[in-house]
């Protein structure tokens, strides 16, 4: 597991896509991720309010998802998404960091399923929260 | 609507509306950080998102992240739906496309929820989306859009919003309160 561990962290941190977001991997536990996203002006979306565009928050919480499932019990060799569908509750406040949980609840023999919430620096009140479905790739000889 | 005028030269007219879709779209940061643009045939759009190293999800096939891919979708789809308003607002005379005071007050749909649809994975080449809106109300409006590469028919993504529509004010639309709270309000 802590062998598998590892290998998601240096897989998550080299996704180009989240480096380019600055995106933090904070835990990963099994089939439980936590990645942050410290907030740039770059990835504003509403200039007249300077809130995060919903784009960049649906980046994170892909990518919290798809950390979530390569890090489940069933050690999956690779992952994809299938759907995701975002919530959006409220704008991010501008300024504070957000931060995606996202846990993979249950899998199948090739399907991951997930939750994700994303709060701002006020963890009381979600910002986005999402479910998805993502393929789930096993590595040979494995049982589903 | 009552004296017929004069027909404007197409010059003007065309330099009027392309820089009115510049200005919605060089406005939002997000959208030059992805580096997508729009090509616009009267009023019809397309997103183009050029290839970049950056929007790499998997290095290894490599294909394009599906963060990156719902983010061009999501943009895809706020820009037809505000083009579709400031269109309307701006051929009805009613917004001033000539000037920058009048195009910055005018406000943006808010994202209510966005569902993606991922049907292959995005290769390292340019993307294109074209979004059709199905509904627009008053207050609340749904979108669909299709995301391709090479081939127009063989998509590799599409999806489905909701969007709040910016409160309309008599004078001028600028009585936004910037957030989706709005829909919480009476």
């Amino acid at each position: 597991m802590t062998h598998n561990k590892k290998l998601v962290q240096q897989f998550i941190t080299a996704l180009p896509h989240a480096t380019a977001l600055g995106m933090e991997l904070e835990l990963l536990e099994d089939g439980l991720a936590v990645v942050a996203m410290p907030y740039d002006p770059r990835f504003v979306g509403d200039p007249a309010t300077g809130v995060i565009h919903g784009g960049a928050v649906s980046a994170l919480m892909d990518t919290a998802s798809g950390a979530a499932v390569m890090c489940h019990a069933s050690q999956p060799a690779a992952t994809a998404t299938i759907d995701l569908r975002i919530d959006y509750m409220r704008p991010a406040t501008p300024g504070q960091r957000l931060t995606a949980r996202a846990e993979c609840y249950h899998v199948t023999r090739s399907v991951a399923f997930v939750r994700v919430t994303t709060t701002d620096e006020d963890s009381s009140r979600p910002v986005a929260a999402a479910t998805g479905a993502f393929t789930l790739e096993r590595t040979k000889g494995s049982r589903g | 609507m009552s004296e017929r005028r004069k027909p404007e030269p197409v010059q003007v007219v065309k330099q009027r509306r392309d820089a009115a879709l510049r200005s919605l779209v060089d406005g939002v940061p997000y959208i030059q950080f992805l580096g997508i643009h729009f090509d616009r045939r009267g009023d019809e759009l397309t997103a183009v998102l050029p290839f970049d190293e950056k929007l790499i999800g998997n290095p290894m096939l490599p294909a394009i992240h599906g963060g990156a891919t719902a983010a061009f979708l999501e943009v895809a789809a706020i820009i037809e739906l505000s083009w579709s308003l400031l269109w309307e607002e701006m051929e009805q005379g009613r917004l001033d496309a000539t000037s920058p005071e009048a195009l910055r007050a005018f406000r943006l749909p808010k994202t209510i929820d966005f569902t993606v649809d991922y049907l292959r994975s995005g290769l390292p080449r340019d993307a294109y989306a074209r979004a059709r809106i199905n509904r627009s109300g008053r207050r609340y409006a749904s979108v669909h859009v299709e995301a391709w590469q090479d081939n127009r028919s063989r998509l590799f993504a599409q999806a489905t919003g909701h969007f709040l529509m910016p409160s309309r004010d008599d004078n001028g639309g600028q009585n936004g309160d910037g957030g989706q709270n709005g829909l919480l309000a009476p």
